[in-house]
């Protein structure tokens, strides 16, 4: 779960760490008031989503009225297709320096992974490796002062910025403990003209399979509202712009079926995992769901392991009979019992592929049929 | 030979009282592995599928010598449940439960680490050494004994490959999965390493996604390997940013790239498979020029 800035940045100032005074804004109107209470303001889009500030996601204003006519073209916008409802007004800063700090998970070393640069405000993709600051951290014993201010003296900071530095990243490190966070990162951390280090924007990134012991964390909502209810039924769902149908069993199974249909030229709707064991229930809704999407055509690709072919296809004929539907359905059918289950299919009037790449092309040919 | 595990492990089922854990005893047991004991907190003293309960998994080490773990235990309790075989000495500890904070799988890879304790997983399917054991929720029926070795980040996508090797005639040595998560224990390079080190492997298969470096890193490794490498890699059409059924199956700031893992792979001497079907023959071919 992605948080927005200003609620990774109360995370931020409840673990110390300094953060501009800013106040959230729904309105013009508030965006205004803001202005009047903090003076001349930055005023920043919230959306759950990078290059904010490369789409004009960023304006800055002086006086209310100005403010007010910022916050309305913002909250007109839309950044990454994703609308713009809410403002986080801050008190403009004086920059001097700009810097990058972030910590995430890293797979590779199974470990937390500290980053840093004097290259900030900039996607950190984009800074050369030789500007980039890593050290691993291991996670029984946490991130230390010492490598804390390793880091810095390799960043090429001097003092007084140095310690402010140090005493930040052993604060970052303390919020990405406690709030499960898979990443978070200040970029940029800026140095301010007075020496003051502040956080100028802040992310959040916390690992959805920990919210349950995050209770006190506030909640977004990321997603469509298809893929939101899909998720809550408990399965495996991202929407994507073809018309194709797919609902495979297990993830890879999954995302090599959208590969195939692609490769045959034709344009997958979604990705469904409807769960590697291809439990009867799971199937059944699943394609509930597929249907109502209203595809051109629909590929069910199964690989039938303990959950054998047989029952696979008599959950499928179960399917159909309960959700009705004209849409033109593909079936693949392989492993355990494979023969039987492509007779029950064939049975209703169903025919089932042994091949992916058969059942791949059939379904590609009927969407265009579709069409 | 075979690597990880292989007809002298005996298995602890960690969580065996519960619907998964019994259901995939007597799976085990079918095949033939050596299931010796099972825990669950609070129900020592019972039998499930003939395999005696004990409350806790040191009890299992001393009285029936397990060896090795297998954790069915819900993902909440599932770090206590990796600490515990992990402490008790196990040497191979399968974490079957899925959605395990990444978090705890941090901490419990270095708890694993510091023991020097191999953790397959989490979010995994587990490992087989076909004829010999079976560790995981596999199917029985689609392994056959043979020389590929196979290592796979998705489990049904791996039974598919392995089953139509199997048909073609193309046995396995061991089949590992590594788990569908962000951080897990094994991972491909450990794999290959252990794999290119024994004898009854002719020929691997890795079976990779999109998301995260571990193609890369395998493929820099495979550079060294004497043994020919097959690879297909899923989600060629996945979009940036969104994660494909698996916690470590997305693209994120441009990396973990299909066209960067294919052609890291190429580099590194990899023969790789644009379609599964094309892996049987592929494979075949590898094993010709051994």
């Amino acid at each position: 779960m992605k948080l927005y800035e200003y609620m990774a940045k109360e995370l931020f100032g409840k673990a110390g760490i300094p953060v501009p005074a800013g106040r959230l804004a729904f309105t013009a109107q508030e965006a205004a008031d803001a202005c009047a209470e903090l003076g001349p303001v930055a005023i920043k889009a919230q959306v759950l989503a990078g290059g904010r500030g490369k789409a004009g996601g960023i304006k800055f204003a002086d006086t209310p009225p100005e403010a007010a006519a910022a916050a309305a073209d913002l909250l007109g916008m839309a950044i990454r297709d994703l609308a713009v409802d809410r403002l986080l007004c801050e008190q403009k800063l004086s920059i001097e320096r700009e810097l990058y700090v972030g910590i995430a998970v890293d797979g590779t070393t199974r470990r937390p992974v500290l980053i840093a640069s004097v290259q900030g405000g900039v996607n950190i993709e984009e800074v050369p490796e030789k500007s980039i600051v890593r050290r691993r951290i291991g996670v029984t014993w946490g991130l230390f002062g010492y490598a804390a201010r390793e880091v810095v003296r390799r960043m090429g900071l001097d003092e007084p910025a140095a310690g402010k530095v140090v005493d930040i990243l052993l604060r970052l490190y303390r919020v990405f403990r406690q709030y499960d966070a898979e990443l978070v990162e200040i970029n940029p951390l800026v140095i301010l003209t007075g020496g003051e280090v502040i956080a100028a924007d802040g992310r959040c990134n916390v690992d959805d399979d920990a919210l349950w012991r995050q209770r006190d964390l506030p909640q977004t909502t990321e997603g469509t509202e298809l893929e939101r209810k899909v998720k809550s039924l408990g399965l495996s769902y991202v929407e994507l712009d073809g018309d194709i149908a797919v609902m495979a069993n297990g993830a890879g199974i999954t995302m090599a079926t959208l590969d195939i249909i692609q490769r045959y030229g034709g344009r997958p709707a979604n990705f469904l995992d409807a769960g590697g064991g291809a439990g009867v229930e799971p199937m059944t809704r699943a394609l509930e769901v597929l249907i109502a999407t209203k595809p051109r055509a629909v590929l069910v690709n199964i690989f039938g392991g303990i959950t054998r072919c047989d029952d696979v296809a008599n959950a499928i004929v179960q399917a159909r009979r309960t959700v009705k539907t004209d849409v033109p359905m593909v079936v693949r059918l392989s492993g355990t019992n494979e023969d039987e289950g492509i007779e029950i299919l064939a049975r209703d009037g169903l025919t089932a592929y042994r091949s992916m790449e058969e059942a791949a092309a059939r379904v590609v040919a009927l969407a265009g049929e579709a069409n | 030979m075979a690597i990880i595990v292989d007809e002298k492990t005996k298995v602890c089922v960690q969580a065996i009282t519960g619907r998964q854990g019994r259901f995939h005893t007597r799976q085990m047991l079918d095949y033939g592995t050596r299931v010796v004991a099972g825990t669950s907190p609070g129900k020592g003293g019972q039998e499930v599928e003939g395999v005696p309960v004990y409350d806790t998994v040191e009890e299992a080490v001393d009285k029936r010598g397990a060896t090795a773990s297998i954790i069915f235990v819900p993902a909440p309790f599932a770090k206590d449940a990796a600490f515990e075989a992990i402490d008790a000495k196990i040497q191979v500890v399968t974490i079957i439960s899925e959605h395990i904070p990444v978090h705890d799988a941090m901490e419990i890879m270095a708890f694993a680490a510091q023991r020097g304790v191999t953790v397959v997983g989490p979010n995994t399917f587990g490992v087989i050494s076909p004829g010999k054991c079976k560790i995981g929720i596999m199917p029985n029926r689609i392994y056959i004994p043979g020389p590929v070795g196979i290592a796979a980040r998705s489990g049904t996508l791996s039974y598919e490959i392995a089953y139509q090797l199997s048909s073609a005639g193309l046995g396995q040595s061991t089949v590992v999965g590594l788990g569908g998560d962000r951080v897990v224990g094994l991972d491909f390079v450990d794999c290959l390493r252990m794999l290119e080190r024994d004898p009854e492997t002719k020929a691997v298969v890795l079976v990779g996604e999109i998301g995260g470096s571990a193609e890369e890193e395998a493929a820099e490794f495979i550079k060294g390997m004497t043994k020919p490498v097959v690879a297909y890699v899923a989600g060629k059409s996945a979009p940036p940013g969104k994660r494909m059924g698996h916690a470590g199956a997305i693209i994120e700031r441009g990396r973990g790239t299909f066209a960067g893992k294919i052609d890291a792979l190429k580099q590194g001497d990899a023969a790789v498979a644009e379609l599964p079907s094309e892996l049987p023959a592929l494979v075949k071919q590898a094993l010709e020029r051994v």
